[in-house]
């Protein structure tokens, strides 16, 4: 039996608003899941659907609104849902605040050794005023990882040979480096500390398509040699389902389905994972032509006030008056196959 | 009408941008048709010239950039004898071209009917308001918006990605143009919207019969949309080809790579990607030869030394590359030892 990494139970993330009453935008709404030691656990959706919010508050870069997230056995939050449902006299409901106690949290500083980041956009997360040698040596300092100066400038040559950089490269600022060398310094940057855990959000979709195989055989060979654990957020269906072992969908900031990267693809519970599944282009002429499509009418609504019951009844071709009044269980329906939908409850 | 007549020839062209640091020659001799009722695409990396080229049909460069030869004839007109005026007419008009952000290029002080009513009195001096507004409508009845009325009074910040998309689409189609140029129109909408913009274009092209090309950098949309591709690298055609020709039978080491660097949504198993090696060029010192050489797992001396030239593989399918040029030789020697 595989071991659990890392586990969130429950985990909701709200953005209050200015002169809103109310939870304000929902963009992580009661998400769980686990990722196993040594595995890739992808995540897409649309944009807005709250992957990157649900990535980052993992790391608790963004303070959970309520939940629970387990690292290896330490309880890092958790937290009590600080909502309540109220009903109205026109039939609607909203939610209301209540007190509940204080949060228990840990000090995420020796955390941050384990659990690691890589950002989208190289160019806006490297410090355009930091020379790359003193990118990667910022972290291994603020750990107090070597001894020397001998032995810092050894490990970053390390760090950047493992990237495929040069070692003369560490006295370059970012601004010299073209896309794909930039997301090297900040994967060189996330591994400086050792970690067993990197969140990679979207770390392709800035790069050009030449230069995107290479950086996905990079981690992968990472994962191989120093055997981390990858939680990979992208939109790109294709890249998510090469890359990982298990791939969960995600639809305004609920997790609707979750499987093995394989099972996903051949069958797909969930009526949105079959839309996003044939909604991407295949780059073959022939296949292009004779596959049936779905198209979703309408847009993505707007996580500020999101559909009551199920949140893609507004979209889902084979939505019911059950859809719009309560929200699907997300449950394991085959081995290893959870998703959330009332047609599957038959 | 002469058989040969295309609406789009393009030969030879070149653009160069004069910067500070030296002539960057975005645009470095390419040559294709099209014709009415195709979709083409050119498809190519950032920085590959693909847009350049197409703002040049446009007469849409900007300075620095300049067309510095060949030809661009479009219904049998030369486009770069064009005045500025005559251009101005020309835009929007008979050929029109969908940006790639539609926020940006659209006016977000304007209303999105007053917006379509501008481009089409702009062409159409006798129609009147009311008309135009009428056509307006109709328009965005046929990108597939609803309640065209009250959509007719918003701004752009009021619609969603995908609808500005196809205000857009509507605002290039209202004055019914032969060319219509898409600079990579989908490329920042989600893939459920994407396919939907798509699905609207392949359809309006079905029903007005126009010439398309299509800018993108996603070979999976060519792959949907496109009847031939042109494929891009530093500025250079390498490949040029009907659809099939270019994903079954590719015959540029580059259209090779990229075909076989992306990973496919509906691969049976786990293989390994095959990247393209090395960066792409830095288009202020591109290599001498092919500009795809020192990234070519094929390279051989010549091709660093000597642009290849366009050898013919089939009907209207070419490549520039010098194994194709060898190849060529070689079955010509076995023809006449034969």
């Amino acid at each position: 039996m595989a071991e659990k990494l890392l586990e969130v139970k429950n985990l909701h993330k709200y953005f209050p608003v200015k002169g809103v009453k109310g939870p304000g935008v929902q963009a992580v709404e009661n998400v769980s899941l686990f990722i196993n030691k040594g595995e890739t656990l992808g995540l897409v959706g649309e944009s807005g659907c709250g992957k990157t919010t649900l990535g980052r508050t993992i790391l608790r870069l963004h303070e959970p609104t309520s939940g629970e997230i387990i690292y290896n056995g330490e309880t890092i939050y958790k937290g009590e849902y600080p909502f309540e449902r109220k009903e109205l006299e026109n039939g609607g409901s909203v939610l209301v605040k209540k007190n509940v106690p204080k949060a228990k949290a840990v000090d995420m500083f020796h955390m941050r050794r384990k659990m690691q980041i890589i950002f989208q956009d190289p160019a806006a997360s490297l410090d355009p005023r930091m020379t790359v040698g003193e990118i990667i040596g910022e972290a291994i300092d603020i750990h107090g990882l070597c001894k020397t100066k001998a032995e810092r400038s050894e490990r970053i040559k390390e760090l950047l040979d493992r990237v495929g950089l040069n070692t003369e490269h560490a006295n370059r600022f970012p601004h010299e480096f073209s896309g794909g060398q930039q997301q090297r310094v900040g994967i060189a940057r996330a591994l400086a500390v050792e970690p067993e855990f990197i969140v990679c959000d979207e770390p392709i979709s800035a790069l050009d398509v030449s230069i995107q195989s290479q950086v996905v055989n990079m981690l992968e060979d990472m994962q191989q040699d120093l055997g981390l654990t990858y939680l990979f957020i992208a939109h790109d269906l294709s890249v998510v389902r090469h890359i990982s072992s298990r791939i969960g969908v995600m639809y305004l900031g609920s997790l609707v389905e979750l499987a093995e990267s394989y099972e996903l693809n051949k069958n797909p519970l969930h009526p949105y994972s079959q839309t996003l599944l044939s909604a991407v282009p295949v780059p073959d002429p022939e296949v292009s032509r004779t596959r049936q499509r779905i198209v979703l009418e309408g847009d993505i609504p707007s996580p500020m006030n999101p559909p009551s019951g199920c949140r893609f009844h507004t979209r889902c071709p084979y939505a019911s008056e059950k859809c719009k009044q309560c929200a699907p269980e997300f449950k394991e329906h085959q081995p290893g196959h959870w998703a959330a939908c009332h047609l599957l409850d038959k | 009408m002469s058989e040969n007549k295309h609406l789009l020839e393009v030969e030879d062209l070149h653009v160069s941008f004069f910067t500070p640091a030296g002539e960057v020659k975005a645009v470095g001799g390419i040559s294709y048709t099209l014709d009415e009722d195709e979709v083409m695409g050119i498809v190519g990396e950032s920085g590959s010239g693909k847009s350049q080229e197409a703002y040049a049909i446009m007469g849409l460069l900007q300075s620095p950039g300049k067309v510095i030869g060949g030809s661009i004839t479009f219904e049998g007109e030369d486009v770069l004898a064009k005045t500025k005026k005559e251009m101005t007419e020309l835009r929007g008009g008979r050929a029109a071209m969908i940006f790639q952000n539609p926020m940006t290029s659209l006016n977000p002080v304007y209303t999105i009917g007053n917006q379509l009513v501008e481009a089409l009195r702009a062409h159409d001096k006798a129609i009147s308001k009311e008309d135009a507004a009428q056509r307006a409508m109709e328009m965005l009845t046929m990108v597939g918006i609803n309640n065209v009325e009250q959509r007719m009074k918003q701004y752009p910040h009021e619609l969603s990605g995908g609808m500005r998309q196809r205000v857009m689409i509507a605002m290039g189609l209202i004055c019914h143009p032969k060319l219509l140029i898409a600079d990579e129109p989908t490329t920042a909408l989600d893939v459920t919207i994407q396919a939907q913009i798509l699905e609207l274009m392949k359809d309006l092209q079905k029903k007005t019969h126009m010439g398309i090309i299509f800018i993108t950098h996603n070979l999976g949309v060519v792959a949907e949309i496109c009847d031939k591709v042109c494929v891009m690298y530093a500025g250079k055609m390498v490949e040029q080809g009907p659809v099939d020709d270019i994903f079954y039978s590719p015959a540029h080491p580059y259209t090779e790579g990229l075909l076989r660097s992306m990973p496919r949504v509906d691969a049976d198993s786990h293989e390994r990607l095959i990247p393209i090696e090395g960066t792409p060029v830095d288009m202020l010192n591109p290599p001498e030869g092919c500009p795809f050489a020192p990234r070519c797992p094929h390279a051989m001396k010549v091709c660093l030394q000597k642009m290849p030239p366009y050898v013919e593989l089939g009907e209207a399918h070419r490549s520039a590359c010098w194994l194709r040029v060898q190849e060529a030789l070689e079955k010509k020697e076995g023809k006449n030892d034969g």
